[in-house]
């Protein structure tokens, strides 16, 4: 097989360039092995991250060709033979260095979330049909490349006031687990601005889980805001009754 | 002179996967400060690879298990090297561990009476494992860390601990790096809990990632504290073969429990060929009855795919020597004979994983396996109540602890592992803190000196590249100290070891200190030479066969060395090995184990 031409972001916060490498392909190789491979013998302190391999636990995240993805999951066989491959660091994150960026404000935002909350005397008897929608959102690996697609954080940068879709599927996670009592509606509404999604679904097409972000998660937690917030009937029941409904 | 920050805390708990944040969880709970320290980003520790299951008797779909049935075959898996005690904590506290979790958020499969369910693995009598599809350690490792983020806890990511300082005999904290900035920072704690996972790269062939550096082994070892049991280390039965870049790569076990068979390249289900003389009995005699036990028969023995890794990953290296391995130097393990629904729903990723990795559909094509290092058994000696290892406010808890699993780890008894001794090693550091009357003192000049050892390695004008020592010192694990081994391999290891450990010390790093992977592999080499030192020298000094240390010079179990653990401890800076007899058991449990023999 040929050698490949891959061109690495390579600078810091400060800036940087495209850097071109060749690297020797074998049959199966998936782009982190390419990049690794460059690690291990041309440039020692090229940084990125890495850690299990097989597309578990969401670290490798970067821009390949411009498309956001798993570095370990995507093979360079998808590819044009000959052709170079460019790999860029996750647009939406500061740049640490080279591949690796600063996702800290996803796990501060990850912390304003209510945690699961279950009643004092719940029965954990449940069934299979009672969470097979929450265990979808439990799937996430948190490799933030939906919050990296999502053209509010990424183009318009309103992390103060758009938690990001990842943070709308674990809340979604929480949410619909048959036994949680929190409420996280106002949330959502204020501080989480589930309001700034306007459902283009860029998040889903890129979500390596397969998890349908928007019409699962987005679109169901959407409705449970309009209809405690801005559905008159429900307005005016709690008004007369003094009731919430979840 | 280089610069530090210093932080505070009554304890400090080194590594976030599930037995380290189960701890810090328990110490923040006791009302102790505590820090958190990973290497990764938090959630992204190896507790997310693991695939099948938990381990515990929760009795939902067998309702004959109990803690006593787990014990024994953990004892029995283990080839009765396990500390008893741990064994007994651990199979009696499993099952509020899970329901711990259940409470914490985690969803574990249903079965159809709606409690959770549970799956065949090897070596368990029973269907023990509880389970989310085959991303169990994903969903317990998103329970812990968003239960911890609330627990009050400081958590410190991309931060390595590469040494623990003491005050006289007893602990006074660590000293390590931000990977972000690669500025130095200095902890100062009453008590430190390592739980910082195992030693896989240095094998070449392995399951496990890049922070799977022996750290926490080394760290305690060089503090003083005893070792147990390093010699062995598991050979996971089932990694990928192909394509040679995902080569280690794990294949779960749950394969085989959900009903996957092991075949060689002439179609033979080679496995009722290797049933070992103390397991006869538990297994099927025919492929008939294996096949009426995954149907649900009651009365029906397990498939022999279900014995020990230990057992299932010397049958498959017999199988490749004797020339009837698959086309890349494996075995055939297939499950494309069931119903592929039913293979999506219990495999998904599995399923994911060979399709976008090998190209191959699972549920169409057998998938070609063979065994990938996955996991020491051996590690810092612990006290089983309190995971007190023997220097005074040093703990260990998960797999950087030793005694809990023997010679050989059964599948599942890993992530209850994690949270039953996670748990105990953060309420015994929580409570050795409250229990000191001052803080023990850091000599600020050993901090110094810290400092100035980590930073050599870019005052060189020329050196070796750390990342090519890195491999030539797996190459060599894996050719004289991996699955089968002898004494004379075991000696050459030692040697080459000796020349790897001066021209590791001779690596030249370039670049800045901000996020330079070639800094931090120069760093983590120096734990990866000790502790496969360890490794080699207890894999010498035991002189028998067992569980999943194999010597080709002593291929049968010795009854002498039933008897006793193989103990290293550092002293007058040497490696000095001893067998020490194991702990005696109560009358009581002896009694579980009438009739069984390792």
């Amino acid at each position: 097989m040929s050698d490949l031409t891959l061109r690495l972001f390579r600078g810091d916060a400060q800036g940087g360039e495209i850097r071109e490498y060749r690297v020797p392909v074998e049959e199966g190789m998936v782009v982190l092995d390419a990049v690794l491979r460059v690690q291990s013998r041309q440039s020692n302190e090229l940084a990125c991250r890495w850690n299990c391999k097989a597309g578990k636990c969401g670290s490798c995240s970067a821009e390949v060709n411009g498309r956001p993805r798993l570095m370990c999951m995507t093979r360079l066989d998808l590819f044009p033979e000959g052709e170079p491959l460019t790999v860029t660091p996750i647009k939406t994150f500061p740049v640490i260095r080279d591949l690796a960026t600063d996702v800290s404000w996803n796990f501060e935002t990850n912390k304003r979330i209510t945690p699961f909350t279950p009643k004092a005397d719940a029965d954990w008897k449940f069934f299979q049909h009672d969470v097979e929608r929450a265990q979808e959102f439990r799937k996430c690996i948190e490799c933030f490349l939906c919050q990296n697609v999502c053209h509010v954080l990424r183009d318009h940068d309103l992390k103060d006031a758009f938690m990001g879709p990842r943070f709308l599927v674990r809340t979604a996670g929480l949410e619909m687990h048959p036994l949680d009592v929190a409420d996280r509606l106002r949330y959502l509404k204020d501080e989480g601005g589930i309001g700034y999604c306007n459902i283009t679904k860029c998040c889903t097409e890129v979500c390596p889980e397969k998890i349908t972000i928007t019409d699962n998660a987005i679109i169901a937690l959407k409705e449970r805001v309009v209809d405690r917030f801005y559905d008159p009937l429900t307005w005016l029941w709690r008004l007369l009754t003094g009731r919430r409904s979840k | 002179m280089a610069s530090y920050e210093t932080r505070d805390y009554d304890v400090l708990v080194v590594g976030a996967g599930g037995a380290g944040l189960r701890a810090a969880i328990e110490a923040s709970a006791l009302g102790v400060k505590t820090g958190l320290v990973c290497k990764s980003l938090l959630g992204k520790a190896h507790t997310v690879m693991a695939e099948g299951g938990m381990a515990a008797a929760v009795a939902s779909v067998d309702p004959e298990d109990t803690w006593r049935v787990h014990f024994r075959d953990t004892m029995k898996g283990g080839k009765m090297l396990n500390h008893w005690r741990m064994a007994q904590l651990h199979a009696m506290e499993s099952p509020e561990r899970v329901r711990e979790l259940q409470e914490w958020g985690a969803i574990f499969d249903r079965t159809a009476v709606g409690g959770i369910s549970q799956r065949a693995f090897g070596g368990h009598t029973y269907k023990r494992l509880c389970h989310v599809g085959d991303r169990t350690g994903l969903e317990m490792i998103r329970t812990l860390q968003d239960r911890g983020v609330h627990a009050g806890m400081d958590v410190h990511m991309e931060c390595t601990i590469t040494h623990l300082l003491k005050d006289g005999e007893r602990i006074a904290g660590a000293f390590g790096y931000f990977r972000e900035s690669g500025l130095f920072v200095l902890f100062r704690a009453k008590a430190v809990v390592l739980a910082t996972g195992g030693v896989g790269k240095a094998f070449k062939v392995t399951s496990n990632s890049w922070e799977y550096t022996g750290d926490g082994h080394v760290l305690a070892y060089e503090a003083g504290a005893d070792m147990v049991d390093m010699e062995f280390m598991q050979f996971h039965p089932t990694g990928m073969v192909w394509p040679p870049s995902v080569r280690g790569t794990l294949v779960t076990e749950g394969v085989r429990g959900d009903g996957g068979v092991l075949k060689n390249s002439k179609g033979e289900r080679f496995m009722f060929s290797y049933i070992p003389e103390a397991f006869k009995n538990d297994v099927a005699a025919s492929e008939e009855e294996a096949s009426r036990w995954l149907a649900g028969d009651k009365q029906a023995r397990r498939p022999p795919e279900l014995l020990t890794r230990d057992v299932c990953a010397r049958a498959i290296v017999s199988e490749v020597r004797e020339g009837r391995g698959s086309p890349h130097g494996g075995v055939l393990l297939d499950i494309a004979y069931m119903d592929s629904e039913y293979v999506k729903r219990r495999l998904p990723s599995m399923h994911h994983q060979f399709m976008e990795l090998a190209g191959m559909d699972i549920t169409k094509e057998p998938m070609e396996v063979g065994p990938t290092a996955h996991y020491a058994m051996g590690g810092v000696r612990v006290d089983p109540e309190t995971q007190a290892a023997t220097v005074p406010g040093l703990f260990a808890a998960g797999e950087a602890a030793g005694g809990m699993h023997g010679a050989n780890r059964l599948g599942g008894n890993s992530l209850s592992d994690l949270v039953v001794f996670g748990r105990r090693a953060g309420q015994g550091a929580a409570e050795y803190a409250k229990s000191l009357r001052e803080k023990p003192r850091v000599n600020l000049a050993e901090a110094e000196a810290c400092a100035k050892e980590l930073l050599e390695s870019f005052n060189r004008s020329e050196g070796e590249n750390p990342f090519v020592v890195h491999e030539a010192l797996q190459d060599m694990m894996e050719k004289n100290a991996g699955i089968v081994r002898n004494e004379k391999d075991l000696r050459a290891a030692i040697d080459a070891l000796a020349g790897l450990r001066k021209r590791a010390s001779g690596v030249k790093v370039s670049g800045t200190r901000q996020y330079n992977p070639g800094w931090n592999e120069a760093i983590d080499l120096k734990n990866l030479l000790t502790v496969s030192e360890l490794l080699a020298r207890a894999a010498l000094e035991r002189k028998e066969s067992r569980g999943a240390h194999t010597r080709e010079d002593y291929p049968d179990y010795d009854k002498a060395f039933a008897k006793v653990n193989v103990v290293i401890r550092r002293r007058d800076g040497a490696m000095q090995v001893a067998q020490e007899p194991l702990p005696e058991m109560p009358d009581e449990l002896k009694k579980l184990l009438e009739g069984e023999s390792a």
